[in-house]
């Protein structure tokens, strides 16, 4: 049948683990750049739902690579090292990128599934390769090192437009061996499942869980 | 029955729609302009399989430099991903035929469009497809994920060129369904008990309840509309709802098929309901008389049903609610075992 014992996670459970999630974030000290999770009720089959929604985080601010090169270019000629200096200020604050990360229930894997979308701070939306950039090497190191997680543009099922997206269809492998290791009763796993699965999939995009997310209160 | 079945999935894959395509005014760069393109895009088609053959016949009005190819109807950039037969059911509320689109070749709208680089892009919805749909049926993906790369270039082959047998060689060896009533997934070590007659029961795990691949596209028009022909056109994809959510296979009491009205009102709720209150909401004057007499405010709730739902499109055909679900599911699904469903409903919204 599914469920939490084979890595899957039913509609119920998703919304469950999600209301969790949100409330024990807010409990926990989380560095000053993560803001808050947030439940965004959605509902596409025409009326208001209390069940169906995603959860949210963003404006999860992002210092990037850009700069360095920067540096580089301007350094090559004495004259223009002041020029450069400031130039390099200017662009520093310019070179923030904001992230939105969405946690979306799939009803055909049943498991959850991270979408997420980068901006410059002129609302310019980033590549891929930007993205990457921004990352982390132990991120990339993730990506490319794993069969199970690779990044690919698909449409966002609430917001219409294309988003990025980890793929989802070993999740359930990798969960199901993930919740394994601790005897909890099946209502507990149910709700430790997101924080279980965000701390996996948060290594792949450079999102860092606090391990105190996972403690009970 | 076998030969109604193999009936109905040729006229399926034999399926085209006639298009005529026009080149996007700012793309000109010839005169006299190129008259436009005639061509048939097969229904489990997919758009950015013409672009070869469109290219070909407007090559000399062609601007200079790289093309990023997309498609146009009335003002809507075209989704690439959606067989070709499931955005004319959807877009055109009266099929138009030929079905007038235009081709640009600038310009690419990314943040509407994820980006496409041809018959590799394409060729990977399809297979990405086929993977959702094969884990919905069975509950994994290693049927597809098994199959060797020769025989996943002669399935795409066969999708891409409309061979429906060069298809069911490879896609037997799959075992995705036909998809039955009692709602079990017929997997290999089951289908050999059936034949054997095998009185043992089924090995637990073998009998899951199946779902269905669906993906429904539903269309808000008019509220009053009383002519499909009227439906204002799809101006952005905003006001197209895309659900993409298996249908489970459930014995429904008292009845001894699954109908088409039933799955819908499972996977689409809100059009569906047929409760007091929803009467009420579309006639106030409604609610505010007898409500005492039960046979009325039934009468009145079939009214909000029909009045909510104008109308279901499968492979262009409009069908009624009473028509078996799962006939339609294994008859009228894609080459990828997704059945598309277009669905208009009456809104507030237009």
């Amino acid at each position: 049948m599914g469920g939490v014992g084979h890595g899957t996670l039913s509609l119920d459970s998703f919304s469950a683990s999600a209301a969790a999630l949100v409330k024990r974030w807010k409990e926990i000290e989380v560095d000053d750049s993560l803001p808050d999770w947030t439940w965004k009720p959605c509902c596409k089959t025409g009326g208001p739902s209390e069940l169906e929604g995603y959860l949210a985080l963003e404006g999860v601010y992002r210092d990037c690579g850009g700069s360095q090169e920067q540096i580089q270019e301007n350094g090559n000629s004495d004259g223009a090292d002041i020029v450069a200096c400031d130039t390099w200020v200017q662009s520093s604050s310019y070179n923030v990128h904001v992230y939105d990360f969405h946690v979306v229930y799939s009803y055909s894997y049943k498991v959850p599934m991270l979408y997420f979308q980068a901006y410059r701070s002129d609302g310019q939306l980033l590549t891929l390769d930007e993205i990457k950039q921004d990352l982390p090497s132990d991120s990339l190191k993730v990506l490319s090192e794993s069969k199970w997680t690779f990044i690919t543009r698909e449409e966002h099922p609430y917001l219409c437009r294309p988003w990025f997206t980890l793929h989802p269809c070993a999740t359930s492998d990798w969960m199901k061996l993930l919740l394994e290791e601790g005897k909890v009763a099946y209502e507990e796993q149910s709700l430790r499942y997101l924080p279980a699965w965000l701390s996996v999939v948060g290594q792949a995009v450079g999102l860092k869980i606090p391990l105190e997310l996972h403690c009970r209160s | 029955m076998a030969a109604a079945h193999e009936e109905a999935a040729r006229r399926v894959w034999g399926g085209a729609v006639p298009l005529q395509v026009h080149l996007h005014d700012a793309d000109v760069t010839a005169f006299p302009p190129p008259p436009p393109f005639l061509t048939l895009g097969p229904r489990i088609g997919y758009l950015p399989l013409l672009i070869p053959i469109i290219k070909a016949h407007f090559s000399n009005a062609l601007p200079p430099g790289v093309d990023t190819v997309w498609f146009e109807y009335k003002g809507l950039p075209l989704k690439w991903y959606v067989p070709i037969g499931v955005l004319f059911d959807l877009l055109c509320a009266e099929p138009e035929r030929p079905w007038n689109l235009i081709v640009h070749f600038r310009g690419y709208p990314s943040e509407i469009l994820s980006p496409c680089e041809g018959e590799d892009s394409v060729k990977w919805s399809y297979m990405n497809s086929l993977k959702e749909a094969t884990f919905i049926i069975t509950g994994n993906s290693k049927s597809v994920m098994n199959m060797s790369q020769a025989d996943q270039i002669a399935l795409w082959e066969a999708v891409m060129k409309g061979n429906l047998d060069g298809f069911k060689n490879i896609s037997t060896r799959l075992k995705l369904g036909p998809f039955e009533e009692d709602g079990l997934v017929r997997t290999a070590s089951t289908e050999r008990q059936r034949q054997q007659g095998s009185d043992e029961p089924e090995s637990p795990g073998s009998g899951r309840p199946c779902r269905v691949p669906v993906r429904l596209y539903v269309r808000g028009v008019q509220e009053d509309l009383e002519d499909i022909e009227d439906a204002l056109p799809v101006s952005d994809w905003e006001s197209v709802s895309y659900i993409n959510r298996p249908f489970e296979i459930r014995k429904v009491e008292g009845r001894s098929y699954i109908t088409l009205e039933h799955a819908l009102q499972t996977l689409l709720p809100e059009f569906f309901s047929s409760d007091a209150q929803n009467a009420e909401e579309l006639d106030p004057a409604a609610g505010n008389s007898d409500t005492t007499d039960p046979s009325r405010s039934s009468q009145e709730a079939d009214t909000t049903k029909k009045t909510k739902v104008k109308l279901i499109r499968v492979q262009g055909i409009e069908l009624d609610m009473d028509i078996p679900f799962l006939w339609v599911a294994n008859n009228l699904k894609n080459p990828e075992y997704y059945l598309h469903v277009c669905v208009y409903v009456g809104t507030r919204k237009q």
